[in-house]
C-alpha cells in the first residue's frame, strides 16, 4: 500500500462525523467610503495613495521620483513614453535592477488595503516583488468594502497566480523594530484613478 | 526522558537567570499581544469570524479524506505534482529526491515550520545540499545554529547587540552596528544574491484549498515570491490540515490570521499558487507524521485546527517567561505543548504542565481550539501512561498518601505552621520551588478544623 493510500485510508477512520459547513452571511464589515478607508489603513501600514484623472499626473510624480538612469517599467500602454513596456517575456531574473514598476491592480479592499492582482496583469509574476518600489493602478470604483465581498467578486476566476498585495515588503524581526523594504519592494503607491 | 533535553521547567530556570532579559521578553512579547487585541477589536464581525473560521475547519477534520482527494485530483489538473509522506522522515527524503533528480546542491527556502518538525534542513545537509532559510528571522537564527524560539516571531528571544554580532561574524557587517534598519538592509543585499542564483525554492503552505487544487502562502517580507518566482522548481510542503474547502473560505482566514498573529490588518504578501509558471516544475508534499493519528484522538483533534498565527504564545505567560527553546518541539508554546505529546509522548510528557490553565490561549486563538482543557487532558493521559517525570510522581504519590489519611494530614500541617513561624529558613530557601521569586505567606495560627472545632464548642 503506498503513503498516500496509507495516509488516506486512516483518515477515513479516524475522521469526527460530518459536521456541515457555517454559510458566511453577516461577515465583513460594509464601509460607507471604501476609499476613505482604504487610504487610512493603508497610510497606517507604510503606502501611500494620490488620487488621479489624468496619466499626465503619474508621469509627472515619476519624473519628481526618479532621475533619468533610473530603470521604470509599467504593463500600462499609456505610459509608454516614461516606462519600458517590452519585458514581459524577458527571463524574470532580467527584472533585478528594476527601480520602479506600474502596474494594474483588479480591485481593493478597504478593510485591509490589500490589492487584488492576478498573473494576467502582472504578466511576470515576480515583477511586483522584485522591483525597489512599486506603483498600482487602481480604480476607485473597484474598491469593495471587505474580504468576502472581494472573494464573491473573484468567485471561480481562471489564473495559475495571483496575490493580494497590501502595503510595502516590511519585516520587524530585529526587536520588533518595523522596517521597510525587506525583499520585496521599500515602497507602495497606489494611484486611485477617479 | 533523551538525554541533552533540558526539561521544560528547567531550561525555563536557565531562562530565568537573566532577570533584566526575561522582563524584556515578556514585555515585547505582550507587545505583539496588545497590537493583536486592537486590531481584533476595530472589527465588529471578529467573534462571529472565529466561530465561522472554527466550524469550518470542524468540516475540514470531519470531510478530510473527500477534501483531500479533491484537492488532489484538482492541483494535479492544475499541473503540479502532488506526493504524500506518511511521516517525517518520508518527507525528507521526497524533497531530497526533487532536488537530486535535478542535479542541484543549493537550495533556496522560505518558512515552512512543517520542515522544522521534520529537521528538514538537517536531513539535506548531511546529503550535501545547502539550504538558506530567507525568512530574515529564520536566517539570523541559522546563522546562528538555533532553531527558532516561536513560528511567527523566530528571533524573538533576540536583542538587536545580537544580531549585529551575528551580522558582524557572518555578513560582514560593522561591527557593533545594531540599527535594525542597517542589518535589515544587509540581510537584503545578501539574500537577493540568493534569490536570483538558487533553481529550486522551497516554501510553506498556509492554506491550501480543496475547490480549486490552489495554495496560499503568507509573508510580510516577500521572501516566499522572490524564491518562488525566480526557482526553476517550486516545491511547497505542507501538513495535510492545512486544507480548507472552497476559495471564499480564504476570506475569513486571511482576516484572522495576521490581526491575531501580528495585529496586522493582513499580510503584506497573500501569494496564490494554482499552476506552475510557463516551464516552471511545481511540487506539492502532503505530510501525515502523526496528524492522522491526533484525528483519532476525540480530546485532542481540534489541535488540528491551528491556523499557526501564535497568538496563543504572545499571551501565555508561561511560555512569555520562559522563552520558546524551553520547549524543545519546532512548535512552542501553548498550541506546541498540544501537539507535541501526540508526536512522542514519552520525549513531551513535560510539555502540558507548562502551563498555568489560566485559559488566555484558548480566549485568543482565532479558531478557537479548547488549549487550555486540552493541556489539562494530556496531563492525564501523560501520567495515566506512566510518562510523568519521577519528581512528579513522588509528588502525586505522597499527596494521595496524606489525603487519603486524616491523621497525617493533620499532624503534617501543625508541623509545618510551627517550622514556619520557629524556625522559617527551613522553608525561606532556594531549595523549595515554592520560595522562588516570592516570599513565603505568613502561616495560620491554627488549621480551619481546628477553628471550627474551638468555635462549635463555645
Amino acid at each position: 500500500m503506498s503513503s498516500r493510500d496509507k495516509i488516506l485510508a486512516k483518515i477515513a477512520q479516524n475522521q469526527p462525523e460530518f459536521s456541515a459547513l457555517p454559510d458566511l452571511k453577516g461577515l465583513g464589515n460594509v464601509y460607507e467610503s471604501p476609499a476613505q478607508q482604504f487610504k487610512t489603513i493603508l497610510e497606517g501600514i507604510g503606502g501611500k495613495v494620490i488620487e488621479f484623472s489624468d496619466w499626465s499626473e503619474i508621469k509627472a510624480f515619476v519624473h519628481e521620483h526618479f532621475d533619468s538612469n533610473a530603470r521604470i517599467t509599467s504593463t500600462l500602454p499609456e505610459l509608454a513614453d516614461i516606462a519600458e513596456l517590452d519585458w514581459v517575456d524577458n527571463d524574470p531574473h532580467t527584472l533585478e535592477n528594476v527601480d520602479f514598476t506600474i502596474i494594474r491592480g483588479h480591485l481593493g479592499v478597504a478593510e485591509n488595503s490589500a490589492i487584488w492582482i492576478t498573473e494576467s496583469l502582472l504578466k511576470q509574476r515576480v515583477s511586483a516583488f522584485i522591483p525597489q518600489y512599486l506603483a498600482i493602478v487602481l480604480e476607485a470604483n473597484s474598491l469593495v468594502s471587505s474580504m468576502h465581498e472581494a472573494y464573491t467578486q473573484i468567485g471561480m476566476e481562471e489564473y495559475g497566480f495571483a496575490t493580494f498585495l497590501a502595503g510595502p515588503s516590511k519585516t520587524a524581526d530585529i526587536e520588533q523594530s518595523l522596517v521597510l523594504g525587506a525583499h520585496g519592494a521599500r515602497g507602495l503607491t497606489v494611484f486611485l484613478k477617479v | 526522558m533523551e538525554s541533552k533535553v533540558l526539561e521544560h521547567s528547567k531550561a525555563s530556570e536557565v531562562f530565568n537567570k537573566d532577570k533584566e532579559r526575561v522582563g524584556w521578553h515578556d514585555e515585547t512579547l505582550w507587545f505583539v499581544r496588545s497590537k493583536r487585541d486592537k486590531a481584533a477589536h476595530n472589527i465588529p464581525d471578529w467573534e462571529l469570524l472565529r466561530s465561522t473560521a472554527s466550524n469550518i475547519k470542524h468540516n475540514v477534520l470531519s470531510n478530510m479524506h473527500d477534501y483531500l482527494v479533491e484537492f488532489e485530483k484538482n492541483a494535479l489538473a492544475n499541473g503540479v505534482h502532488v506526493h504524500w509522506a506518511a511521516d517525517a522522515e518520508e518527507h525528507n527524503k521526497i524533497v531530497h529526491g526533487i532536488i537530486a533528480k535535478h542535479g542541484v546542491t543549493r537550495m533556496v527556502k522560505s518558512k515552512s515550520m512543517l520542515t522544522e518538525e521534520c529537521h528538514l534542513n538537517d536531513y539535506l545537509a548531511k546529503n550535501g545540499v545547502e539550504v538558506i532559510d530567507t525568512d530574515l528571522g529564520e536566517r539570523i537564527v541559522q546563522l546562528r545554529d538555533e532553531p527558532p524560539s516561536h513560528i511567527v516571531l523566530p528571533a524573538i528571544h533576540l536583542k538587536k547587540e545580537d544580531v549585529g554580532e551575528t551580522f558582524h561574524i557572518h555578513l560582514g557587517t560593522e561591527k557593533g552596528n545594531k540599527d535594525p534598519q542597517y542589518l535589515t538592509e544587509a540581510a537584503r543585499h545578501h539574500l537577493r544574491e540568493t534569490f536570483l542564483t538558487r533553481k529550486i525554492a522551497l516554501t510553506g503552505v498556509n492554506f491550501a484549498v480543496a475547490q480549486t487544487g490552489e495554495f496560499v502562502v503568507c509573508t510580510n517580507e516577500g521572501n516566499a515570491d522572490m524564491g518562488a518566482h525566480l526557482a526553476d522548481v517550486h516545491i511547497a510542503c505542507m501538513g495535510f490540515e492545512k486544507l480548507i474547502p472552497r476559495r471564499e473560505h480564504l476570506g475569513v482566514f486571511l482576516r484572522l490570521l495576521a490581526r491575531s498573529a501580528t495585529g496586522q490588518p493582513i499580510t503584506t504578501y497573500s501569494s496564490h499558487f494554482k499552476k506552475p509558471r510557463e516551464g516552471q516544475e511545481m511540487h506539492i508534499v502532503i505530510v501525515d507524521n502523526g496528524r492522522s493519528t491526533q484525528l483519532g484522538r476525540e480530546d485532542f483533534r481540534n489541535s488540528l485546527k491551528c491556523i499557526r498565527c501564535g497568538a496563543c504564545m504572545n499571551t501565555c505567560p508561561v511560555y512569555r517567561r520562559s522563552g520558546g527553546h524551553s520547549y524543545h518541539n519546532a512548535v512552542a508554546g501553548p498550541i506546541g505543548s498540544i501537539l507535541a505529546p501526540n508526536l512522542d509522548m514519552r520525549k513531551n510528557a513535560d510539555l502540558p504542565f507548562a502551563s498555568t490553565l489560566c485559559g488566555s490561549c484558548s480566549n485568543v486563538c482565532p479558531v478557537k481550539i479548547d488549549i487550555h482543557d486540552q493541556l489539562y487532558k494530556w496531563r492525564q493521559v501523560i501520567v495515566k501512561e506512566g510518562y510523568a517525570t519521577t519528581s512528579k510522581k513522588l509528588g502525586m504519590g505522597a499527596m494521595t498518601f496524606t489525603l487519603s489519611n486524616p491523621a497525617i494530614y493533620q499532624t503534617g500541617g501543625k508541623v509545618g505552621r510551627w517550622f514556619m513561624r520557629n524556625i522559617p529558613f527551613v522553608v525561606n530557601n532556594g531549595l523549595n520551588p515554592w520560595f522562588k521569586n516570592r516570599e513565603m505567606p505568613e502561616p495560620p495560627k491554627e488549621s480551619f478544623r481546628e477553628w471550627y472545632l474551638n468555635n462549635k464548642k463555645s
